[in-house]
């Protein structure tokens, strides 16, 4: 009798066990699956460059910057300054290096905290027949405001900083990802197995956690990976309007900013930096369709803009 | 189809008490003595008394939300000390500005939407497929605003051909009109563009592969007969409904695009209060463009209701 490789030392395993290493199997398979789908893999590698141009900035700007030149006022791009130098003579590289950890740290937070919220309220109002009505009328009126004009009055009112700017990009992009969650779990709700769970005594609570958000999960990661990159373009459109994080700390948005006084004479200051969101965010946008294509594959690259 | 309207229309009044209770919160959230801010640095201290005892900045916050329920119901939004004008004047007095350059970057991006879209999804799975969703997708990522300064310093610093900024009435000269609201729309339509695009491809693919389309190919239709007659006019349903959500942002596109190419509407109106800390107007502005969104959102349901029949007599 010939067993096969692998299995022949094995002791019989119990049910758990199975149910585990069934659970690991299919990870790996949605792992492989996910890096082999070629939109989802350039998107990370964008990213992971971006994350990584955040954390070394130090190491990685030439300059420091806020440093200035008084040599090189508007300074073209050259061998000294790769990108050129704005109207204080501070190095433009430099500038966007350090720049993106600003619109890293506000993509973060916002992700995190609509994360956070929209589980919250999604759950609550499909979970709470009463709550329902109650919190879908909130999330309507607050989606009537059009696209970030809410974050940009919000903004406007607390007063320019990194934090107000993370507080009204999250009021902004909840009530969508709220509505997305609560249409995911309204779903999970009717499968048998959450009658099973049921059946079988399991409380309220391991029903919500283990059984329901679970299985509702992946709408929402992708829909976090674009709330990701509106959140990047958002903080570049705050910082352009003066309401954001504010200077001489630089962030992609105020150099694009601090360029509009010079589009006669220095184009590189508003240029480059743009482009490195424009990179981000198509990186970003990327890995959306991947994960989308990859949780969901009868679904076809469409998405919904909600809130630029 | 009355009914449905009346029903969408009952349906807008809690959206429309939400919209007003955060547009008065938000003065709320203000840090210090919003007095000063209103009234501007050269105010006296009488002027400040007056302002305060107008808006009952001493009165508890329910008394003055019941204040400014009163004025709404009354079409006034408040005053405005900086510009010494009523809210409500001023706001109305823009909009015609924000509403065309939307309306025209919506066009625009649901043309070239839905032409990349179209192409997309009859050359399913080739080189032209490929191009047309990498463009959308680029499209998607740029930053509006940004697009918008580099095609001034493109077209109107480097060529010449159009001017950087600044606004023509449309009745004064058409021509001026249109060179001075090209470059915005088309910034605009760029990045909603690929929206329309993506969402045009996969109504058209999803039509494209039913059993009539075949049909209707094999008793020898016209190959371009078929995918605009049978086609297209079935996937312009979930077209729609994109269209809908791309008002919203182009509408607050419009906002900032109007700061950038200097033109005269609510956006470059908002956007200036908010450097002179002018609150009324923040407030008015933001509740008369959230308005129009609703009304425009009722708009698109109709047109829903109109192509698909079944939606109007649902629930």
């Amino acid at each position: 009798m010939t067993a096969e490789p692998g299995t022949t030392a094995a002791p019989p395993l119990s049910l758990a066990q199975e149910v585990a290493r069934a659970r690991r199997r299919r990870r790996i398979v949605f792992l492989r699956r996910l890096l082999g789908h070629p939109s989802f893999l350039i998107g990370f590698v964008i990213l992971l460059a971006f994350v990584m141009t955040a954390l070394l900035a130090d190491w990685l700007a030439p300059y420091g910057p806020t440093r200035i030149h008084f040599r090189a006022i508007l300074a073209p791009p050259s061998a000294d300054h790769w990108l050129g130098t704005d109207g204080f003579g501070r190095d433009i590289l430099s500038r966007i290096i350090h720049g993106t950890r600003v619109s890293l740290r506000i993509g973060i937070f916002v992700v995190l905290f609509t994360g956070i919220l929209g589980t919250i309220l999604g759950t609550l109002a499909s979970y709470i027949s009463w709550l329902d009505g109650l919190i879908m009328r909130g999330l309507d009126g607050l989606m009537a405001f059009p696209g970030v004009l809410l974050a940009i009055a919000l903004a406007a009112a607390l007063g320019p900083s990194e934090t107000n700017a993370i507080i009204a990009l999250t009021v902004t992009f909840t009530p969508r990802t709220a509505r997305i969650v609560r249409a995911s779990v309204i779903v999970v709700q009717q499968m048998q197995y959450i009658e099973a769970a049921r059946a079988v005594g399991a409380g309220h609570g391991r029903i919500v956690f283990r059984y329901i958000l679970a299985n509702a999960l992946s709408p929402l990661i992708v829909q976090l990976t674009f709330v990701f990159a509106v959140s990047i373009i958002a903080e570049a459109i705050l910082s352009f309007l003066g309401v954001g994080p504010p200077p001489p700390a630089p962030s992609l948005g105020n150099i694009i900013a601090d360029g509009r006084t010079y589009i006669q004479e220095a184009w590189w200051i508003t240029v480059f930096p743009g482009l490195v969101i424009a990179v981000a965010v198509l990186g970003l946008n990327l890995m959306g369709d991947g994960l989308r294509d990859v949780i969901d594959p009868r679904q076809h690259s469409t998405r919904d803009t909600g809130g630029r | 189809m009355t009914a449905f309207l009346i029903r969408r229309l009952l349906s807008a009044i809690p959206v429309l008490f939400v919209v007003t209770l955060v547009t008065f919160l938000i003065m709320w959230l203000v840090p210090g003595d919003i007095t000063a801010e209103i009234a501007g640095p050269d105010a006296t201290a009488a002027e400040l008394a007056a302002i305060r005892e107008r808006l009952g900045l001493d009165r508890p916050i329910w008394v003055r939300a019941l204040a400014w329920y009163g004025d709404l119901f009354r079409g006034d939004l408040g005053y405005s000390y900086l510009l010494n004008r009523p809210v409500v004047e001023a706001v109305l007095e823009r909009l015609p500005v924000t509403l065309s350059l939307t309306a025209l970057a919506l066009t625009l991006a649901t043309a070239m939407g839905m032409l990349l879209g179209i192409l997309a999804a009859v050359r399913h799975n080739t080189a032209v497929d490929q191009g047309a969703m990498v463009t959308a997708l680029i499209g998607l990522s740029i930053p509006d605003f940004w697009l918008g300064v580099v095609l001034i310093i493109l077209f109107g610093v480097w060529l010449g051909w159009l001017p950087t900024g600044g606004f023509v009435p449309l009745a004064e000269d058409p021509v001026g009109w249109a060179r001075s609201m090209a470059l915005p729309a088309f910034t605009l339509a760029v990045t909603q563009m690929g929206v329309i695009a993506r969402m045009t491809r996969s109504a058209m693919l999803d039509v494209l592969s039913q059993d009539y389309i075949r049909t209707a190919r094999a008793k020898g239709m016209r190959r371009r007969t078929v995918i605009f007659r049978h086609g297209l006019r079935n996937a312009m349903i979930p077209i729609v409904t994109v269209v809908g959500v791309i008002t919203g942002v182009l509408l607050s596109g419009a906002v900032v695009i109007e700061t950038v190419f200097s033109l005269p509407g609510v956006g470059r109106l908002i956007i200036g209060a908010i450097q002179r800390r002018d609150f009324p107007i923040i407030q008015g502005g933001l509740l008369v463009t959230a308005c129009v969104f609703v009304f425009v959102n009722i708009l698109v349901d109709m047109l829903y209701a109109w192509f698909d029949p079944r939606v109007r007599n649902d629930r």
